[in-house]
């Protein structure tokens, strides 16, 4: 957008914005705008993600709420809001918001939506149903709302214009109108993908609260099962939700007007509770601190009673992830060391219980090997895992950076061919791997395998709980300190009396030894290990729930495992959202390229890491607020930043 | 930093001592490989041999089978050495690893299928079309890989100039899947298969003794022909001179009146050409192509770059067919004389091991580095 | 005091060619400041990284102490008591200043991963030295570097205090031997006097010895016990201040040749 640069900024402040005109637009952005949305429709429609998502209803009832329809809805939505996105530099005059973005917007939008209408004109006329796998009727019949060729041109050049308005209509809301719409938006979205996993837990909660007996039962195993109850909160349930899944069309807009209330008085009150925790300091803050502490972990207790299976084993899968996520992280985030074998660890700890608690792991394995209980065989894996990490990192941990990234990436494919290989079969099976790897025993407390998720999920909880320590405790620590030092400047931190090399094959052996933990509990949940849970795709997943919730921040790592691997799912494990696992790939790779264009500090970004990355930003702020150090004594202007 | 050798007073720590031992290690592995497998070729039945196969002969390679490896990993060598130079030339250029570079081969191998299957339904796909047929399907995948790979410029790595060195790597890492996976959901996870070419297509040819089949010596044949015109290119030509200064320093080239944004532009675009004519010829040489055809092939791209020398055009073409052919020969020559089964199972497992050698006995490569002053060291 | 801490014998070294550095002598005496001079490209820098072990010479030897480090990587340099500061400010920008002070006493301490897992006792009273240190450190630089700074990211800085943080860095790793690389560049008049008296205090008060690259030459005739200038990286002349400001070579070497001696070479 133009905006003309203002002449008499000179003490007058922030000069007024100048209105203009309804259709002095800058038509040439709005067309190329236009056109990239009606590309990526193009792209997503084609990508089968409409079709194949279609099923998933959002709001019961009515046909076009569905998350199908939704990944197109939402490109000319965001591009509307876009467009409107005008950069005003310190002495440029903002131009007033009105019925100009409303035009822009609905332009936009419209312009997105004449990419489908040729999409369906051609499907119309043309079968490239041999390249394209998506070219189907059922495409077809998706995108003219079954209703034709006819319907099929006109219909999304206008849903476009209007969607694009109202993403455009959101620029011209007022702050708190604009957070409160878009909290009502997400909290429906997020309530409908969310769906499985709050009816299970609100289920069984409400029927544990009309049969408290019920709670016995869950320790007990075996008994009689008790007669089963209705929920308390079905009615609730029954109200949101309906029985087809998907919300229902009163529920949706009870649920929206709740969120958009809540949304309208809660936030300021949010803001002062984190602002009063953060000003409290020195013991009354650890006290405060380990109150929430203590909460968050008997809510974590308690919450696999209240689940269902699936849930649990979601949420045991999601601790895998998580102790692995939480391992890179010491090696990306803290050291940054870009480690892309990182699977190669985890494959090691997985393998190495795999052998020593299978009964018969493989012919060729002597006599004298000994079959260990679970955590015997953990104690071997964790030095065979501390050895890897530095058989793997001593090669590469003199080399730069980015080669050092590739030739780990090399480590991780070549550990998984040898398990792989038939040179080895005799010891790890090859392609069939090693099976019949029994429950984890921990005596009295219980066993763990893959049978009773809610036991993974705790031992899970518990080895998340040491890692987090773990992470906590270096990272405030000699170590943590020489860690941070290398990753901003290697060769100064090693002229400052750093062994660099020592220092990081520490986080090499550190991040090997927690993989090695995830991979122990894998194997005894799985009950048997394959090659194919070891692809370079597992590091590079891990990668993103790192680099999604932040480098270099433990609750960002923990957010980024659950929203990815919760809801989108892991490799090989399916998330909340099954339908996505076909997309769940590309939405990764979308994510990575745009964090790192956009957010590369991640969701919850490390206050020190978001420096790093914004460093000119981050000094303009802190100009601008006063905060640059003048030089105090002689108060003369040294205000002077110098380059990094 | 200099070349200079470490020289007396140094103290080696106990992470160069265990070098040490992997180097020496690295190293005599494959020379006990090397000398079992003369061993073996002398005598099958000898000693080692027995003791290393369980009681029986190891397999003696025929002259024959031995040319065919030759042959065999010459080809694959040349197709690594054109996607090597993308590699290599994004490198020298801009110091970072262009993970995607392996999706623009494979884009241009998916188009060669798509264009091949449709001239093949036409009737082009034999006879006098044939060749005809091939060329145009080359000139259309060194189209798509080249919009490939400048509209990835474009989008994803320009925002990114002069951020920390590894946030366009990881950046590239996310295309590298993004496309991959988009080529899936469009196209379908399956193979996909090339038409049957021509019968003279794959019947041998005795060339110097060398028996080889027609595919591969097109596949050779092109190869050789775009190196020397990408040789030209770069210098001769007034754009490979202005790449050339863009690589040793951006900011006196730009200085020097050179449009920096518009030569790595063409530097992607030459690279992303090459990787379509590899894309292409890969279609040839295996008939068949995949979503996931660039990743392995990209990789290992990369280690022919690093062995060759990263910015290194001839290096990279040098270091392209040196690794197809340790890739073809090791297995056979080093790992199954010493016993190993199933060696072809750990080709893959070969360029990688021949990567990390590398690194640590020769980091600037077989031909020497040419880097801009900040991407050394 | 006239024990040779440093003694450095038939240094070379060449960057493909160019001759960096070219068959230099110098000593260094236990207790001395010395200046280093010369004009741009001279080679003063590489001397340095030289010293400190980030550039390895082609030829000749560097004793420290009696004792050769050529080859020596730069953190074992570091650990046997030299520090360096560097010419273009390379402090860690985001992490606090009592962070960038605490970093450098990484060699002088040593607790690893149990220490800090168990929180154990070794631990607690290290982190404690390392703070106090830290802290006493940045004070000797009065109040510019402590009390409500400690905590800020280096980056917030101004270009004189990021100077003085990076003397503090390297003085917290408990140097024998100090490297200053243009330690006023970039600081008013006022300001580099000042930081020349701290100069002389590094020596009567924390018992350094130093070499220092600097062009301001009101400070190095302030402060230095001896001059060397080197040229082309050989060194001009050696001695009192005095001696090498008015040694013609060296005012040749600053200012050029008159015109006639020019052609003639």
């Amino acid at each position: 957008m133009s905006a003309t640069i203002a002449t008499d900024t000179a003490g007058q402040g922030m000069p007024e914005a100048v209105s203009k005109g309804a259709f002095d637009l800058d038509w040439a952005n709005v067309a190329k705008s236009g056109s990239i949305a009606a590309l990526i429709m193009t792209f997503i429609a084609l990508s089968g993600m409409p079709d194949g998502l279609d099923a998933r209803p959002i709001v019961d009832g009515v046909r076009v709420l569905t998350i199908g329809y939704l990944t197109l809805f939402a490109v000319p939505l965001a591009f509307g809001w876009m467009i409107g996105n005008e950069v005003v530099l310190e002495g440029m005059v903002a131009t007033k918001r009105g019925p100009r973005d409303l035009v822009a917007g609905a332009a936009v939008g419209a312009l997105g939506g004449v990419g489908l209408t040729l999409l369906v004109v051609l499907m119309s006329n043309f079968d490239l149903r041999d390249p394209l796998v998506n070219w189907s009727p059922q495409l077809f019949n998706l995108l003219t709302f079954d209703s034709g060729v006819g319907v099929g041109v006109w219909v999304w050049i206008l849903i476009g214009a209007v969607l694009g308005a109202i993403g455009a209509s959101l620029r011209l809301l007022p702050a708190k109108i604009r957070r409160a719409v878009i909290v009502m938006f997400l909290t429906v979205v997020g309530f409908s993908v969310l769906q499985g996993l709050i009816d299970d837990i609100v289920g069984n909660v409400g029927e544990t609260i009309r049969d408290p007996g019920r709670f016995s039962e869950f320790f007990g195993e075996g008994d009689t099962p008790r007669p089963r109850v209705d929920s308390v909160f079905d009615p609730v349930i029954n109200f949101i939700y309906s029985q087809t899944g998907g919300l229902k069309l009163v529920g949706a807009i009870v649920l929206a007007l709740v969120a958009g209330a809540l949304s309208l008085s809660g936030r300021g009150r949010i803001k002062a509770a984190k602002a009063s925790y953060n000003a409290k300091t020195g013991p009354e803050r650890t006290k405060q601190t380990s109150i929430m502490i203590g909460i968050t972990a008997v809510l974590l207790i308690l919450l696999p009673f209240f689940s269902g299976k699936i849930v649990n084993e979601l949420l045991a899968n999601v601790g895998i992830f998580l102790l692995l996520a939480l391992g890179l992280n010491i090696v990306v985030g803290l050291a940054g060391i870009l480690d892309l074998g990182y699977v190669a660890f985890f494959a090691v700890g997985g393998y190495t219980t795999a052998v020593l608690t299978a009964p018969k792991p493989g012919d060729a394995w002597p006599e004298w090997l000994p079959t260990l209980p679970w955590w015997g065989a953990l104690l071997v894996t964790v030095v065979f895992a501390a050895i890897t990490g530095l058989m793997i990192g001593a090669p590469v941990i003199r080399m730069r950076g980015d080669y050092l990234a590739i030739v780990t990436l090399g480590f991780g494919e070549i550990i998984r061919l040898l398990f792989l290989s038939d040179w080895l079969k005799g010891y790890f099976g090859g392609a069939q791997g090693i099976t019949n790897i029994p429950a984890a025993d921990f005596g009295p407390l219980g066993t763990v395998s893959g049978v009773d998720p809610r036991s993974v999920f705790y031992l899970v909880l518990v080895f998340c709980a040491l890692a987090i320590y773990v992470s906590w405790r270096l990272e405030r620590s000699r170590l943590g300190r020489a860690w941070m030092a290398i990753r901003e400047d290697e060769s100064v931190a090693e002229a400052m009396g750093i062994n660099t090399v020592n220092v990081k094959l520490m986080a090499f052996v550190v991040g090997a030894v927690l993989a090695s933990f995830s991979g122990a509990i894998f194997s005894a949940k799985v009950g048997s290990i394959f090659p194919s849970s070891f692809l370079i795709l597992v590091s590079i997943i891990i990668l993103v729930v790192v680099i999604v919730g932040g480098m270099g921040n433990i609750m960002g790592v923990i957010v980024g495992a659950l929203v990815l691997i919760g809801v989108l799912g892991g490799p090989k494990q399916p998330g909340l959202l099954q339908e996505f696992s076909e997309y769940k790939l590309l939405i990764y790779g979308a994510l990575l390229i745009w964090m790192m264009l956009k957010r590369p500090e991640g969701l919850v970004p490390n206050v020190r890491r978001s420096r790093e990355l914004h460093q000119d930003e981050f000094l303009q702020d802190a100009w601008l607020k006063g905060e640059v150090d003048t030089d105090d004594e002689d108060g003369e202007l040294a205000t002077e930043v110098a380059p990094a | 930093m200099t070349a200079a050798v470490k020289v007396k007073g140094a103290q080696r720590t106990g992470v160069d001592w265990f070098l040490l031992v992997l180097k020496v290690a690295l190293i005599s592995a494959i020379c006990a490989g090397l000398l079992a497998f003369i061993a073996q070729q002398i005598d099958p039945g000898n000693a080692f041999a027995r003791w290393t196969h369980d009681g029986n002969e190891a397999n003696r390679l025929s002259g024959d089978q031995y040319k065919g490896l030759i042959v065999t990993g010459l080809s694959q060598g040349a197709m690594y050495g054109l996607i090597a130079l993308g590699y290599s030339m994004v490198y020298g250029v801009l110091g970072f690893i262009n993970f995607a570079h392996g999706e623009v081969f494979m884009l241009g191998a998916f188009s060669g299928f798509i264009a091949s299957t449709q001239l093949d339904a036409a009737g082009y796909w034999e006879g006098n079309a044939f060749i005809p047929s091939v060329i145009f399907t080359v000139l259309l995948a060194v189209i798509v890989s080249t919009t490939a790979a400048v509209i990835m410029e474009r989008v994803a790595y320009r925002p990114l100039r002069g951020s920390p060195r590894l946030i366009p790597l990881i950046t590239s890492i996310g295309v590298s899947f993004f496309i991959q996976e988009a080529t899936k959901l469009l196209f379908g996870p399956g193979a996909k298969g090339y038409p049957r070419p021509p019968e003279w297509f794959s019947q041998k040819y005795s060339i110097l003794t060398f028996e080889i089949e027609g595919s591969k010596i097109i596949v050779l044949f092109v190869a050789a022909i775009s190196m020397a015109g990408l040789w030209y290119f770069v210098e001769r030509t007034k754009t490979g001179k202005a790449m050339r200064a863009v690589a040793e320093d951006k900011e006196i080239a730009a200085l020097m009146g050179i449009d920096v944004n518009k030569t790595i532009v063409t530097t992607f675009a030459v690279g992303g050409a090459m990787a379509g004519v590899a894309g292409i010829l890969w279609g040839l040489l295996f008939k068949s192509v995949i979503a996931t055809t660039g990743f392995l092939p990209g990789i290992k791209a990369f280690t022919a770059a690093v062995v060759g020398g990263v910015g290194n055009l001839g290096g990279a073409m040098a270091g392209g067919v040196s690794l197809g052919t340790a890739e073809a020969l090791a297995p056979l020559m080093l790992l199954e004389p010493l016993g190993v089964t199933g060696v072809t199972q750990l080709r893959d497992a070969v360029a990688f091991t021949l990567l990390i050698l590398v690194l640590l006995v020769k980091p600037t490569g077989l031909f020497g580095e040419r880097l801009s002053s900040e991407d050394r060291a | 005091m006239s024990e040779r801490i440093l003694d450095i014998k038939n240094l070379s070294v060449t960057f493909g060619g160019l001759h960096a550095l070219r068959d230099l002598n110098f000593h260094v005496d236990e207790g001395e400041i010395v200046g280093v001079i010369g004009p741009n490209g001279a080679g003063k820098t590489t001397f340095f990284n030289m010293i400190s072990g980030m550039v390895t010479p082609s030829s000749g030897d560097i004793l420290f102490e009696g004792k050769s480090i050529i080859g020596l990587d730069p953190n074992q340099v570091t650990q046997r008591g030299i520090s360096r500061t560097f010419q273009n400010v390379r402090l860690f920008a985001n992490m606090t200043i009592a962070e960038n002070v605490m970093v450098s006493q990484h060699c002088r301490t040593k607790q690893g991963v149990w220490g800090a897992l168990f929180n154990t006792p070794g631990f607690k009273k290290e982190e404690k030295e390392i703070r106090e240190h830290a802290e006493k450190v940045l004070g000797f630089f009065g109040t510019r570097l402590i009390g409500y700074r400690l905590e800020q990211p280096a980056s917030v800085l101004s270009y004189a205090n990021r100077r003085r943080l990076e003397i503090a860095r390297a003085m917290a790793t408990s140097p024998r031997l100090l490297l200053l690389d243009e330690p006023v560049a970039g600081m008013n008049p006022k300001e580099s006097a000042e930081l020349t008296d701290l100069i002389g205090k590094l020596r009567s008060e924390w018992g350094f010895t130093i070499v220092m690259i600097e062009h301001d030459m009101n400070v190095v005739r302030d402060v230095s016990d001896r001059v060397v200038c080197l040229d082309h990286g050989e060194t001009l002349a050696q001695g009192s201040f005095e001696e090498v400001s008015n040694n013609p070579e060296v005012i040749e070497a600053y200012l050029g040749r008159p015109l006639e001696k020019k052609s003639a070479s």
